[in-house]
């Protein structure tokens, strides 16, 4: 296991300044000026070029330039938006809001697929099993720009059902319905990959010895299949909190929390570069922390991982 | 795909003992007899022919916009009525499939060149490029999707006189090609360590006849269900940069465009948002359920 670890360690520092080389790259691409880009169409003096350069290092080469990026990363300096702000402060705001609507959608999500894909996957083939795939068909076909209107529109506005939108202080039921909106890009995939699974393990010989034991039918599936069958789920997680987070930017512009994704959604509609860089900058670091702990947490269960 | 025109062309029947069929052959039988099959291809054929003629579908004209009309309900020709603009919102939608399918076909294929060849490289040269390669594919799946995305499409569309719609393919493209690229690799390395690999090197084959007469035909079939699957994930992702703004603007007319226009206006009238919206997902539909069904179609196992 501790070499596991260490090999899953550094793997992550090599991804780490692999993927934040990437965004550098994606954001330094393709500008000819970009001190005149900063001001505008208004013509530009020498000394505001040279004020413009001290605070942003616009003049350096293309490595000097991601220097001074990780940098701030790792100093926690994340720069300021264009009002002024500090990004990092936005930033200290609307975690808990997000991290409040991504659990709700992480719990929401595990609960209906890991419910339904065991029911589905012991009886496969059968009505519930055919309804339930071609539910998740149509939940997969549905991107979020068409599920997070529709729904505020049909169970927000026309129903009435849910609130249309959640404030800063949103209480449980205020955020039921973005969160079910988030968490079904998620349920597809976890329902479909939990019945598989399920499906699998029914025909393990395990399972035949437990029945030949004499087990009840529910201990059987309950304790023995169901164990085995979560671990592919998980691993599915870490993937899932990349699709969430990107979730969350159209979820929380559609719903008005005001949230990582909020702000991220404002930043790009008000042109706000510094906010866009240094929340996707949080953002892709949240997501390959998630995936380390996920992959220990997955060596943990499987001991077949750590021994590849 | 020569096998598949011969088969479609022949009309063999499958019991025609005698007569050898390709794994292509053998897919196409197995798709024929597929409803769902039939019900995606026809979806793609309708969505394709109001790209290639909307004016077959209607002869309003999305840019004919009246704000007297404005929220009007459906009338003569405009049968889902007219938006905020007092534009034609069925007129606006069948116009719509145009930027969205060339996005997604465009896109689709940048990002199936880049994943074939460093598929294709990875795995038929092995050690340290295929090391290397890999690598470059982890680093760049450690960037979810969409952030790369709108950072990408961000810097891209900065000109102001342009509709975005290149911006938009390159980002799809320049981002989209990991998938296709891990599913090619794995492919190639099953298919490379064939008898009839070794036999063709044997015969004195060179590297790139063995990659591309010999390997390639033997490997594509899982990468082009990644492709099917990749023009509807596109169709959608060019709908959500577009919703963010960042995506196509201007003069262009895309689903995902009106679902942005006019979402906030849903509370008064809710057809200009709902109509681009099922379109939209019935094409994404297609999309996958044709993909599903190649993929039941070539993978034996499932047989």
């Amino acid at each position: 296991m501790f070499r596991y670890i260490v090999r899953r360690l550094l793997q992550m520092v090599l991804t780490f300044f692999g993927a934040t080389f990437v965004v550098h790259a994606l954001m330094f691409a393709y500008v000819d000026d970009p001190f005149q880009a900063l001001v505008g169409d208004r013509p530009l003096t020498d000394s505001q070029r040279t004020a413009l350069n001290a605070r942003y290092h616009l003049d350096e080469g293309f490595f000097a330039q991601y220097w001074h990026y990780l940098k701030g990363l790792l100093t926690g300096d994340f720069g300021q938006s264009l009002t002024g702000r500090p990004i990092g402060d936005m930033l200290a705001q609307a975690w808990p809001v997000t991290i409040r609507l991504a659990l709700l959608a992480i719990v929401i999500a595990a609960v209906i697929a890991i419910g339904a894909g065991v029911l589905s996957g012991i009886r496969r083939g059968g009505a519930f099993d055919t309804v339930t795939l071609v539910l998740t068909l149509i939940v997969l076909s549905m991107p979020i720009v068409v599920l997070a209107p529709l729904a505020q529109l049909i169970f927000g506005i026309q129903l009435g059902w849910f609130p249309p939108t959640a404030g800063r202080d949103a209480n449980l039921y205020q955020l039921l319905l973005p969160a079910l909106v988030l968490g079904s890009l998620v349920i597809a995939t976890e329902l479909r990959v939990t019945r598989t699974s399920v499906a699998e393990n029914l025909r393990a010989d395990y399972v035949r010895t437990a029945r030949a034991k004499g087990l009840a039918p529910r201990r059987v599936i309950g304790v023995h299949v169901l164990r085995n069958s979560l671990i592919p789920v998980i691993t599915l997680i870490g993937v899932d909190i990349g699709v969430l987070m990107s979730g969350a930017i159209v979820t929380e512009g559609v719903f008005n929390i005001p949230g990582v994704g909020f702000n991220l959604f404002r930043g790009v509609r008000t042109e706000d570069g510094p906010v866009v860089v240094g929340f996707v900058s949080i953002l892709v670091i949240v997501f390959l922390v998630v995936n380390l702990i996920v992959d220990l947490l997955y060596a943990a269960l499987d001991p077949r991982i750590r021994y590849e | 795909m020569s096998d598949l025109n011969a088969v479609t062309t022949a009309e063999a029947p499958a019991t025609d003992a005698g007569k050898p069929r390709g794994l292509a052959g053998d897919a196409w039988l197995d798709l024929r007899s597929r409803k769902v099959f039939w019900i995606a291809a026809a979806l793609v054929v309708v969505v394709l022919l109001m790209a290639a003629w909307p004016s077959l579908f209607t002869s309003a004209d999305p840019g004919d916009c009246l704000l007297a009309r404005k929220n009007a309900g459906a009338s003569g020709g405009a049968i889902f009525g007219y938006d905020f603009q007092g534009c034609d919102v069925y007129a606006k939608t069948v116009y719509g499939a145009r930027d969205s399918v060339v996005v997604a076909i465009a896109a689709t294929l940048i990002a199936g060149v880049i994943g074939l060849f460093v598929g294709l490289a990875a795995g038929y040269a092995g050690g340290w490029i295929d090391a290397l390669l890999s690598r470059f594919i982890d680093v760049m799946l450690g960037v979810p999707f969409l952030l790369g995305a709108i950072v990408l499409a961000k810097r891209l569309s900065s000109d102001p006189e342009s509709n975005g719609v290149v911006a938009v393919i390159l980002t799809l493209g320049v981002l989209g090609w990991t998938a296709a690229a891990r599913v090619m690799r794995s492919a190639v390395i099953s298919a490379k360590n064939q008898d009839y690999v070794a036999a063709a090197r044997m015969l004195g084959a060179g590297p790139g006849r063995l990659m591309f007469r010999h390997i390639l035909p033997n490997s594509i079939s899982p990468f082009i269900v990644v492709l099917t699957i990749l023009l509807g994930v596109n169709i959608a992702g060019e709908a959500t940069l577009s919703y963010l703004g960042v995506g196509l603007k201007g003069d262009a007319v895309s689903w995902g465009l009106a679902i942005a226009e006019t979402g906030p206006y849903a509370r008064t009238a809710a057809a200009p948002l709902v109509w681009p919206s099922v379109f939209l997902a019935a094409t994404v539909l297609a999309f996958i359920m044709l993909g599903d069904a190649v993929r039941d179609a070539f993978d034996p196992k499932l047989r």
